[in-house]
């Protein structure tokens, strides 16, 4: 029978063709915006994912990766000296103009490391090593630094010319020689980055009383990264956060602070709405046309259970093929997306079993409605 | 008439009203109406008469609100409605007057349902449904769609779908009135056939005077009630001479 039922249904492929598009389209709007949202807020905390540290010290105002509430450098020091603590090194990030070599700016985000330990490098290098950042006036940058310095350079014969390195910048009248290329996560303020020492990075950025923006550190062996947070914030006064917890409460700030979740959750409820009405409204349609062969059947002696089953399976078939349908329509347009490079995108595995949950209840709540309609109608309306 | 006179059909003091308060209809008022195996038992009267819900009562299709019904031995008044609805799946045969085939099963396909229902393999209830399209001359349209069939062919269709599972009892509504009149004839030829064959009882819903000689007996009703029933094919030729 539930082999007959799913015979109905494909054998109508007007509506068959209407009931799969609206699951499609309200799976590919449900996925594609909340990955684009989970890529913008990735975004946001770009520089945790390409600077690594189990703890992040900070200005005890400061909510969030781009907060630049800057730090005494002495404050360096005192986590050091806190128990619990391996090391400390100091992170100066800011938002700064590079001058390009035809004389137009372009705006970065400069990223000082500790010249010694060089802690938090990015750690995947395409080309250069880390060692040459302590040659003078040397940088990294990443691959989109590469292609956004790059736009409108041409060489004397007009030809376009390819920034790399060995090509040298300037950072605020400062020469800046670039030495390699690293993977880096996009910024959220959109500049790429540019890695250097911090002693070189506040030379470059213009000089206030305080310069040093965050303090990466990381606990002793045997003493939890969140021990060490608590014993650094108790003792030093300042604002410590596990690498986990100093995420969360960026992408919180941003949830809170910026109108972006309401957009892309607005998006992601219509598509919701819309696709649940076109899929419940054609599946309605197609159980009322097929009423009188629902009815015949009750007639013949299929029980309510039985045709409440036949509906479950046409449902249920029409949501999963949507779905399938829906998640890799927006894996081609999301992968469409990654390739331009312009946005980002983040697909967390949670997102696609939540939209299957989404499409498991639009497809449950369609056939509930012909399931209703089917046990109201008596067997005899046949003979009518 | 070559039946015998075992009961299939018994029916007592049957009534049925439609509706609440002044809008109250009284469809059926203490019918009673009987039909053997063996037999093909003709029901026949005004449109708005009670054919219908009589016949909807007798498949199980509808409760009725008193008297007894007795189905091939089985109390249907007294069944609960799950009950009622596996007799109906094992032992009644229906043939519509919209022949209500699934427009997008095949034919074969349309005639393994009463099968399938019953839980029987879907390779078995195709290789039945195939055989019994056999039977009723349209197997080589076992792989079309019905909507492909002509009208005459698409009541052969309902045929074999209300013979696949071998009912004792099978219950037609006018079964010719979407028929022309070769078709028709043919048609009830078949079903003729098929209660004599079998000895099965075949309850026919009719307006159509044309299929009256396919009659062994005849109940006649109005105003709810069977008025008289003819006990022969004589007795029917004779009481309805002007219209056959």
């Amino acid at each position: 029978m539930l082999r007959l039922a799913l015979k109905m249904l494909f054998g109508d492929r007007g509506k068959y063709i209407m009931l799969v598009s609206g699951i499609t389209f309200s799976t590919l709007l449900m996925t594609q915006f909340p990955s684009v949202f989970c890529g913008i807020m990735t975004w946001t905390y770009a520089n945790m994912f390409n600077s690594r540290a189990e703890i992040w010290v900070m200005d005890p105002k400061a909510e969030q990766s781009l907060d630049n509430k800057p730090l005494r450098d002495t404050d360096v020091n005192r986590v050091r000296s806190v128990d619990g603590v391996a090391w400390a090194a100091p992170y100066f990030q800011g938002t700064l103009q590079a001058r390009m070599p035809d004389g137009n700016f372009k705006l970065i985000t400069l990223v000082g490391l500790d010249a010694t330990t060089l802690a938090g490098a990015p750690s995947h290098l395409l080309q250069g090593s880390l060692e040459d950042l302590r040659l003078p006036n040397t940088v990294f940058t990443d691959e989109f630094g590469l292609e956004r310095f790059s736009e409108g350079q041409v060489h004397a014969d007009g030809k376009p010319r390819r920034i790399g390195v060995g090509d040298t910048i300037e950072i605020n009248d400062r020469e800046a020689r670039i030495v390699g290329v690293a993977k880096a996560r996009r910024s959220f303020t959109g500049g790429p980055f540019v890695f250097t020492t911090y002693e070189r990075a506040v030379l470059y950025a213009p000089q206030q009383r305080k310069m040093l923006t965050f303090i990466l550190a990381a606990p002793q062996p045997g003493v939890s990264a969140e021990e060490a947070v608590r014993r650094i914030t108790a003792e030093t006064g300042l604002l410590a956060m596990t690498e986990e917890q100093f995420r969360w409460s960026t992408i919180w700030w941003y949830v809170r602070n910026t109108g972006i979740p309401f957009a892309v959750g607005s998006i992601v409820i219509i598509g919701a709405l819309v696709g649940m009405i076109i899929a419940a409204q054609t599946f309605y349609a197609f159980v009322l046309e097929n009423l009188r062969n629902f009815a015949a059947l009750k007639a013949m002696g299929a029980s309510n259970a039985r045709v409440t089953g036949m509906l479950i399976v046409q449902a249920l078939a029409t949501g999963f093929i949507g779905y399938g349908l829906g998640v890799g329509v927006a894996s081609l347009v999301l992968r469409f997306f990654v390739r331009l490079g312009k946005i980002g995108v983040y697909t967390p595995w949670q997102l696609p079993v939540a939209v299957f949950g989404v499409v498991l209840l639009i497809s449950s709540l369609s056939a509930l409605m012909g399931i209703v309609r089917v046990a109201r109608t008596e067997p005899a309306v046949v003979f009518r | 008439m070559t039946a015998s006179h075992s009961s299939a059909i018994s029916v007592r003091a049957l009534d049925k009203s439609f509706g609440e308060g002044d809008a109250r209809i009284h469809v059926l008022k203490q019918t009673a109406f009987e039909a053997r195996q063996g037999e093909m038992m003709f029901l026949v009267g005004p449109s708005g008469c009670g054919k219908t819900t009589l016949l909807s009562i007798v498949a199980g299709t509808l409760q009725g609100d008193g008297g007894d019904i007795e189905v091939l031995g089985h109390p249907l008044s007294r069944l609960s409605r799950a009950a009622v609805t596996a007799f109906r799946a094992q032992h009644i045969g229906f043939i519509f007057q919209q022949f209500n085939l699934i427009s997008t099963l095949t034919v074969a396909d349309n005639v393994s349902v009463p099968l399938l229902i019953q839980g029987v393999p879907a390779r078995e209830a195709l290789r039945r449904a195939e055989e019994t399209l056999e039977r009723v001359g349209i197997r080589e349209k076992a792989g079309q769609l019905p909507g492909r069939l002509s009208g005459g062919q698409q009541q052969r269709v309902a045929i074999a779908r209300a013979l696949v599972h071998r009912p004792p009892l099978i219950i037609c509504d006018e079964p010719t009135a979407s028929l022309d009149r070769e078709n028709g004839l043919k048609v009830m030829t078949l079903l003729r056939d098929v209660a004599r064959d079998a000895h099965r009882c075949v309850v026919v819903v009719t307006h159509d005077p044309r299929t009256y000689p396919f009659a062994d007996r005849m109940s006649e009703m109005e105003d709810g009630r069977v008025f008289r029933v003819l006990q022969s094919p004589e007795e029917i030729r004779r009481q309805h001479t002007e219209t056959l």
